[in-house]
């Protein structure tokens, strides 16, 4: 078994990660990184993280074994790790409660985010409610279009929501704005980025917060079957859900490890978010990982159903295990993950988040190769009640 | 050529007590055939250097006004490749040191040594890329080194004394002083404190130092130029382009490079 110290010291990921950011921000990451070097060797630090998450996010969340939809797909037995089920519908929250406590250790007043489908506005905005911290969400017209109930509740949770008209409006200029307003306001205001990626410490630190997910996976299913699965599947937009749920398995080296992205349209066609099956390397948002890009080095749109997933960059870690091949990495098209939707929905009465059903169409389609023997685990990061609508107009449409 | 051309222009005009000016203008903003035209006139108004932007879909470190010129200039189908072909094409017909920037992912993209090899090509004397620090510049340094490109710089108003004096050491040509909090832009007024910090990079800076981000007019160039070397004038010089007021630039150079009267 080989020891897996990811990142070096200086955020690198193998070939990938570093910190592209200007010298204004410089400073700020390494205090970030500093601060959380000491916060988490610091027994109070995790025990005040701890106990949010158990009090407040409602951690742990089950491990259930899906019996209908084993039955149904008829190969392995079938685990969904439960995100949906915690405080406000998806696994963002494990990262925002760690960095808002961070940003309370660091002692700034405020936060700003980026946001694309909202969920992760809407867990940033929860927090900085509950711990008295400003907050301002940048977020993309279109996706405030797509997403209003999600506007409106970020702002009932107190929090600025800030729209952002330039490029195509959606998540990648989300977070230009917010890299942006940081760098102009860096001194008493603190970044919460919601996924994988971004400047060393970022993908680090969300790695960390995110990772209770795999290491409850880990305890509840040997607890259950009494040993490891043979395969964790989740979807991969940025990659935070995916990173948190694989990193407590990556020197299991028997427990295969599948990373789905979004192929929307296809990704032989233009309108797709499948960065690491077809980006090539790149420079995004601080990080040096694969990307979506044309031949002239321009980044281009990311194309999904799904909003949490249509983002043209991918974690650093992401392009390290891939590269690596650690990590199996498969693209689901929109209508795959449609069909995945209502199927378990139907199934098992779980209506996963569009995100999520990314995973559970590529697992459904995993499990025709393996045996009843076996043991799966799909990462269910949320629920799917933002998504009922536009799901209802999508089907009508067909 | 390169970095020495940059050192040597530098050192004559303040040599001769002049200020440096330095405008930034985005190519293939109006189109890469007014390329030429902008850079020979800008020149002709006495500038020390011109900065050259290259649009990159995501420029987090500009504001608003260099933002639109880059989606206008992308609209017109500038790239990278384009521009260095241009600047080749006319490279004998000018003196006035062009100083290329951009993001890393356009020039990562392209090849970190063809980029290299291709600004000596195209007559580019130096480059400045905002979103690599120091901690990444080992990334491209020795190839802008090795092929005698000045990589220039840039400094923040948060950086700590020990990085200044760090940054300042490694500046080719001369040192980018960001002299606001934020991104690119006009600002009414500068801090306070951007005097004290303009004061000691010029102690510690063995290179000259500029001024840039939020200088718009004259009175706040003479104002900042007495305490450091110069000043980088962009979005204002790239609105009055893109609103075809020609002679207002000129005024704004003149009036920047007046020398103050000790009142």
């Amino acid at each position: 078994m080989t020891t897996y110290t990811m990142p070096d010291k200086t955020g690198r990921y193998g070939n990938f990660g570093g910190r592209f950011v200007p010298e204004l921000l410089m400073p700020a990451l390494l205090e970030l990184e500093e601060v959380y070097e000491t916060a988490k060797n610091d027994p109070a630090f995790l025990q005040q993280v701890e106990y949010y998450l158990k009090q407040y996010v409602g951690r742990e969340t089950p491990l259930y074994f899906a019996e209908q939809l084993t039955k149904k797909l008829g190969g392995p037995k079938i685990y969904l790790k439960r995100e949906d089920l915690n405080h406000t519908g998806a696994h963002k929250i494990n990262n925002t409660i760690g960095q808002a406590l961070l940003t309370l250790r660091m002692g700034k007043k405020k936060v700003v985010a980026e946001t694309g489908a909202g969920q992760h506005g809407v867990a940033t905005a929860t927090v900085c409610a509950l711990f008295g911290l400003e907050c301002i969400v940048f977020m993309g017209v279109e996706d405030i279009e797509r997403q209003k109930l999600n506007v409106f509740r970020m702002e009932m949770l107190g929090a600025e929501v800030r729209g952002v008209s330039s490029g195509s409006g959606t998540l990648k200029d989300a977070t230009n704005e917010a890299l942006r307003y940081w760098a102009a306001h860096v001194t008493d205001t603190h970044y919460i980025l919601g996924s994988a990626v971004g400047p060393h410490p970022f993908p680090l630190i969300v790695r960390d917060f995110q990772s209770v997910i795999g290491k409850e996976t880990k305890r509840q299913i040997v607890e259950q079957t009494g040993k490891l699965p043979d395969a964790v599947v989740a979807c991969v937009g940025g990659g935070s859900n995916s990173i948190g749920m694989f990193y407590p398995f990556i020197e299991d080296e028997f427990v295969k490890l599948y990373g789905v992205e979004a192929a929307g349209k296809g990704v032989d066609t233009d309108l797709h978010a499948a960065t690491l099956t077809k980006g090539d390397v790149g420079i995004l948002h601080g990080t040096l990982s694969k990307l979506l890009q044309d031949e002239h080095g321009q980044i281009t749109e990311a194309f999904s159903i799904s909003a949490g997933l249509d983002y043209p960059g991918v974690g650093p870690e992401h392009s390290h295990l891939h590269e690596t091949k650690r990590v199996t990495y498969e693209a689901v098209t929109d209508e795959e993950a449609l069909d995945a939707f209502q199927f378990l929905t139907k199934t098992e009465g779980i209506i996963p988040a569009l995100e999520s059903a990314h995973a559970v169409a590529y697992a459904m389609k995993l499990a025709r190769t393996m045996s009843p023997d076996e043991t799966m685990v799909i990462c269910l990061s949320g629920r799917g009640d933002k998504d009922v609508e536009q799901v209802k107009s999508r089907l009508e449409e067909r | 050529m390169g970095k020495e051309r940059i050192e040597q222009k530098f050192a004559e005009k303040l040599a001769s007590g002049e200020k440096l000016f330095i405008p930034y203008i985005m190519a293939g903003d109006g189109g890469l055939n007014v390329l030429e035209e902008r850079i020979c006139f800008l020149a002709e108004c006495g500038v020390a250097a011109i900065e050259l932007g290259i649009p990159f879909s995501d420029p987090t470190a500009d504001g608003p006004t260099i933002q639109k010129a880059g989606v206008r200039a992308l609209k017109n189908g500038t790239t990278l490749a384009g521009v260095l072909e241009i600047l080749e094409s006319f490279k004998t017909r000018r003196e006035v040191p062009v100083i290329l920037m951009t993001y890393i992912n356009p020039i990562f993209h392209y090849g970190l040594e063809r980029f290299a090899k291709a600004c000596v090509r195209a007559g580019v004397d130096g480059v400045i890329i905002p979103d690599v620090p120091l901690e990444e510049e080992d990334l491209i340094a020795g190839f802008l080194h090795q092929h005698g490109i000045a990589f220039i710089r840039l400094v923040a108003l948060t950086s700590p004394k020990e990085r200044v004096v760090e940054i300042a050491r490694r500046s080719e040509g001369f040192l980018y002083a960001v002299s606001v909090m934020g991104t690119t832009g006009v600002r009414q007024h500068h801090d306070e404190h951007v005097k004290e910090y303009l004061q000691t990079l010029k102690e510690v800076s063995p290179v000259p130092v500029l001024a840039g981000f939020g200088v718009s007019n004259g009175e706040q160039a003479r104002d900042l130029g007495e305490y450091c070397d110069g000043v980088i004038v962009g979005s204002k010089i790239v609105d009055l382009f893109n609103e075809g007021k020609i002679k207002e630039i000129q005024e704004l150079i003149k009036d920047s490079l007046m020398t103050r009267s000790k009142a």
